[in-house]
């Protein structure tokens, strides 16, 4: 059996990489990984995972220099050489070892408002949406984030500015707009106008490289770049920020 | 934490790089452009010593560079502008591949009318 060296971020925002031997199994993945290390050789490590099936977003780390979903990342496509360096996502303060505070990225979802805001009640009838028309074509596109945070932490302009909203949070903004149901279009489009919001972007397109759903936030980001500045034309946007 | 160059290593970035480069580079050059022409101002001679001493064959290489600069910036900037507005799913790579031809292409004809 072969064996894998692996070096691991320890400590908060002050730390280092320790290293760790790990045997090397077929088919194994970066959780895999991390979870024999706390299981077998050292309990203390602290890590963050849930559904190990690429749904929940919880278990996204830096694995060799890249943003990655772990439980989905096997060992085979990144381990390149058996060396396999893991740190926190970047762009995020560190908590402990491999887990990152998130609460800078949900925060901007709701600053995004990133919220559904529908007009009907229980009581109503279903509403119908044609999966043939353009905003709902649209809103699928982007629809399948995970909130993983893989995007925010490849992000240039997060790192730049640390008020911009990023990727996912304008992702999901652009998707709700393109939701026939919500009510909320114009207050969201003000809140992705500002400084801060989509017009920051500078189409590095690491989001879109980097996202392990093969979705396109920076097309997202696009299209808020043309509904903003339509509404500023016809009058219809008002930043208060 | 920040990340470092291999989080950035893939073709969008590097176009990204190209454009801030041949940016600053063609901005940077814009004011020996307006010096050159206002020699002109001095006279019909000035600028006539200025154009020949141009036709030095170092300075004449580096207006290749000058060219591929210049057809990257524009080449480039289209490309962000049908990416922002222009709907794309799928073919964004194959815009970056054309842009980087066609700066390629226009340096390389410069050259070839350069020499031939």
């Amino acid at each position: 059996m072969s064996t894998l060296h692996v070096r691991i971020w320890r400590g908060g925002e002050e730390g280092s990489f320790q290293a760790f031997d790990v045997p090397r199994l077929e088919s194994q993945t970066v959780l895999d990984v991390v979870t024999y290390i706390q299981r077998s050789l050292d309990p203390t490590l602290s890590y963050r995972f849930a559904c190990r099936v690429g749904m929940c977003g919880s278990c996204a780390m830096t694995v060799n220099g890249r943003a990655r979903w772990t439980c989905r990342t096997h060992v085979a496509k990144v381990a390149t050489g058996g060396l396999l360096e893991l740190a926190p996502l970047a762009n995020l303060p560190v908590i402990k070892d491999l887990v990152a505070d998130m609460t800078p990225f949900f925060d901007k979802w709701a600053r995004a408002r990133g919220r559904f805001q529908g007009t009907r009640t229980r009581k109503d009838d279903f509403a119908r949406v044609s999966p043939d028309t353009e905003q709902r074509r649209l809103a699928d596109a982007g629809i399948e984030c995970i909130g993983c945070g893989v995007c925010y932490s490849s992000c240039d302009v997060v790192a730049w500015n640390p008020d911009y909203l990023g990727p996912a949070a304008l992702n999901r903004a652009w998707t709700l707009l393109n939701d026939v149901r919500d009510a909320d279009g114009r207050a969201r489009l003000a809140a992705v106008a500002g400084d801060a919001g989509c017009h920051a972007c500078h189409t590095h397109m690491n989001c879109t490289e980097r996202c392990p759903k093969g979705l396109a936030p920076t097309a997202s980001i696009a299209g808020l770049k043309r509904a903003t500045a339509l509404a500023a034309l016809r009058g219809e946007l008002a930043v208060t920020e | 934490m920040r990340s470092d160059f291999r989080a950035r290593n893939h073709p969008a970035y590097w176009a990204f790089i190209m454009h801030r480069i041949s940016g600053v580079g063609l901005a940077a050059f814009l004011p020996v452009h307006f010096w050159a022409l206002g020699q002109a101002l001095q006279g019909e001679a000035a600028l006539d010593a200025f154009l020949r001493w141009s036709e030095q064959p170092l300075v004449k290489l580096s207006e290749i560079v000058l060219v591929l600069l210049l057809s990257a910036h524009m080449a480039g900037g289209a490309r962000l502008l049908a990416l922002e507005f222009l709907a794309w799913r799928d073919w964004e790579k194959s815009l970056l591949a054309a842009a980087a031809g066609v700066s390629i292409a226009a340096a390389l004809g410069f050259a070839l009318n350069l020499f031939f």
